[in-house]
């Protein structure tokens, strides 16, 4: 990297310099930007009610009072800390669906990449042509079959359908049939390995940086989502993070938290809900910004 | 990565055809050897797959060509839900607002993420580091929480729009009013979106062989014509990847101005985008059979829409071929 660096700076004229400067003032300006709500959610989750509309410091500076610890103290405790179950079930629904279309995804793109068998092309044709299909389409019907199943507002109705995941499917197909080599499973199979045996030991570690993408990619898609859960659940005790957030919010705009201003409660869980992800993202960074490159292969 | 590249590019012109052309026979014998291996790693994917899309489209299907009346009970209506709901004015306007939504977001969104992952790709400091992974951070945070935030920041009581512009004795527009709501969505969505697609495009320009840029030097390019002329066109299957899907999650638009419903003093209405017209259709009307055929009327247009766009971009480089 350091190599390609000095290459391509090398020709280190004037207007270069010039450039450069703008290109720092460029990337000054987009932080500024992409840092801008976060930042007023970070102040906000310092202020009561009081200070949110009528603080002394304005919307993007901290108040003279600071609320934070009793923010966190009222968000974990608020009617009976129906928070913290919404917590719960958002890390369960992001885990058990995330995890499953990452082994759904990885089994599947092997299959693709490494084996011919009769009807894989017409697969995996439909496969693509899956990925074209706006999934929140499918939201609705998907709840009336499941409420002929009677299973609608349970766990399953969220998980189930999460696992569903083509683009993860696609991605683990490129990456395979260009990181895993046939020579090698050749070789391992003269061995005699079986295929299960060349899969989990000579494929499966030739396919980390991948796994973790495609990981990630699906654990943040269940984590974020609120359209398939809104529409599945209706007992709140079962509701992810966001589809509660959601309804405090609709509580606090008409008026119904009970003589209770939720606005701050919204605040302080928002930015509660928001630092998890952002710390998966910043410890796993190396995998997922080299695993990214794949998908934009091909 | 460039060696992947390659690899790569080398190995979609092999799979276009299939594997008739290999010349190698050895591993013809081994793939015919396992039959069923290759069906055992896919079988679970196939599970998922039927249960969870081919039934539900399927079924969304038939739920459409039925209605469902109190008095007459379910009988068989042909194709009279998708004439309602092409000639509903509610749906129209829905996908009219949808299709313009996208016309001006796709625009706006590709050029900030095409040109911060230019930049990033020119620099390697530790400053360009930060700047891209703050750039990515909306990625990480739910929509829900992003368009709260950005409703909270629009606000015209203590939003900190109408603090600075107060000083000036102006009063800020209000974001989310019928005439602004567009952009005021338009900010919500590129807020979000743009770093996952800079990532993309970024990752895309780091898999090109640096030579080609010193060749272009050599012929006497500047930097604008090796930006534009060489790293440009050498992501293009990238940038129609990543616009497919701005194109398909746009048309689909719901979590936003759901979430931004209740604060925007009714300018989102029940009908506003097609996704929020079916979802009302089917939880406050409870008509299942006409918000099925409505959701499989946006299916046709996204269908429609992203086969227009791949066939204009087909020369630039395909992806799903």
């Amino acid at each position: 990297m350091t190599a390609i660096h000095a290459a391509r700076t090398q020709p280190a004229n004037k207007p270069r310099r010039e450039r450069h400067v703008l290109a720092y003032l460029f990337l000054i300006a987009l932080m500024f930007y992409f840092l801008i709500p976060v930042w007023w959610l970070v102040v906000a989750s310092t202020k009561d009610a009081h200070g949110l509309f009528s603080g002394s410091g304005g919307a993007l500076w901290f108040d003279k009072d600071f609320n934070l610890v009793q923010n966190i103290r009222e968000l974990f405790t608020y009617n009976h800390g129906e928070y913290l179950r919404w917590f719960e079930n958002s890390i369960l629904y992001a885990f058990s669906g995330g995890i499953g279309a990452t082994v759904i995804s990885v089994l599947a793109g092997y299959g693709f990449a490494k084996y011919k068998f009769r009807g894989r092309n017409l697969l995996f044709a439909l496969l693509l042509g899956s990925i074209m299909v706006p999934l929140t389409a499918l939201v609705i019907p998907t709840f009336v079959l499941m409420s002929h199943l009677r299973m609608t507002d349970t766990i399953w109705a969220v998980i189930l359908p999460s696992l569903l995941s083509p683009f993860g499917v696609y991605l683990m197909r490129v990456y395979t049939s260009v990181a895993v080599p046939d020579e090698l499973l050749d070789a391992a199979r003269v061995d005699g390995a079986s295929e299960a045996r060349v899969f989990f030991q000579v494929a499966l570690p030739l396919l980390r940086p991948a796994i973790v993408t495609v990981l990630l990619l699906s654990i943040v898609g269940t984590w974020n989502n609120y359209f398939l859960p809104l529409t599945m659940l209706s007992s709140s005790k079962l509701y992810p993070l966001t589809v509660g957030i959601g309804l405090w919010e609709q509580l606090a705009s008409s008026n119904n938290g009970g003589g209770q201003s939720l606005w701050n409660l919204i605040i302080i869980g928002s930015l509660v809900s928001i630092i998890p992800l952002i710390i998966a993202f910043l410890t796993l960074q190396r995998h997922w910004q080299s695993g990214l490159a794949v998908g934009s292969l091909k | 990565m460039s060696v992947i590249t390659t690899a790569t590019r080398g190995r979609t012109a092999a799979d276009a055809e299939p594997m008739t052309s290999r010349p190698k026979p050895k591993r013809r014998v081994r793939r015919e050897r396992h039959p069923v291996a290759g069906w055992l790693f896919v079988s679970p994917f196939v599970v998922v797959f039927v249960a969870f899309l081919l039934a539900p489209l399927g079924y969304a299907l038939y739920l459409s060509l039925y209605t469902k009346g109190l008095a007459t009970g379910t009988t068989f209506a042909g194709f009279k839900n998708y004439t309602r709901a092409f000639s509903d004015p509610s749906f129209r306007k829905g996908v009219w607002f949808v299709v313009r939504f996208s016309l001006v977001l796709i625009p706006v969104q590709m050029a900030v993420s095409l040109a911060a992952a230019l930049v990033l790709d020119t620099l390697v400091t530790r400053f360009a580091r930060l700047s891209r992974l703050i750039i990515f951070l909306p990625y990480a945070i739910p929509a829900v929480i992003g368009a709260l935030m950005w409703g909270f920041l629009y606000s015209p009581t203590f939003g900190p729009l109408q603090q600075i512009l107060s000083v000036f004795n102006t009063q800020a527009p209000f974001l989310l009013s019928q005439g602004n709501v567009l952009y005021g969505l338009l900010n919500v969505v590129t807020w979000q979106w743009a770093g996952y697609y800079m990532i993309i495009l970024y990752a895309a320009l780091k898999g090109i062989d640096p030579s080609i840029y010193e060749a272009a030097r050599m012929d006497g390019a500047n930097s604008w014509q090796v930006a534009f002329r060489v790293k440009v066109p050498m992501i293009a299957s990238a940038f129609v990847l990543i616009l497919v899907f701005a194109l398909i999650g746009t048309l689909q638009f719901f979590t936003e101005p759901q979430i931004l419903g209740p604060i925007a003093n009714g300018t989102i209405t029940p009908d506003f985008t097609p996704n929020i017209y079916a979802y009302n259709l089917a939880f406050s009307y409870a008509q299942f059979n006409y918000a099925s055929a409505i959701s499989f009327s946006l299916g046709i247009v996204v269908f429609i829409a992203v086969y227009i766009f791949l066939f204009a971009t087909r020369k630039r480089g395909n992806i799903f071929t």
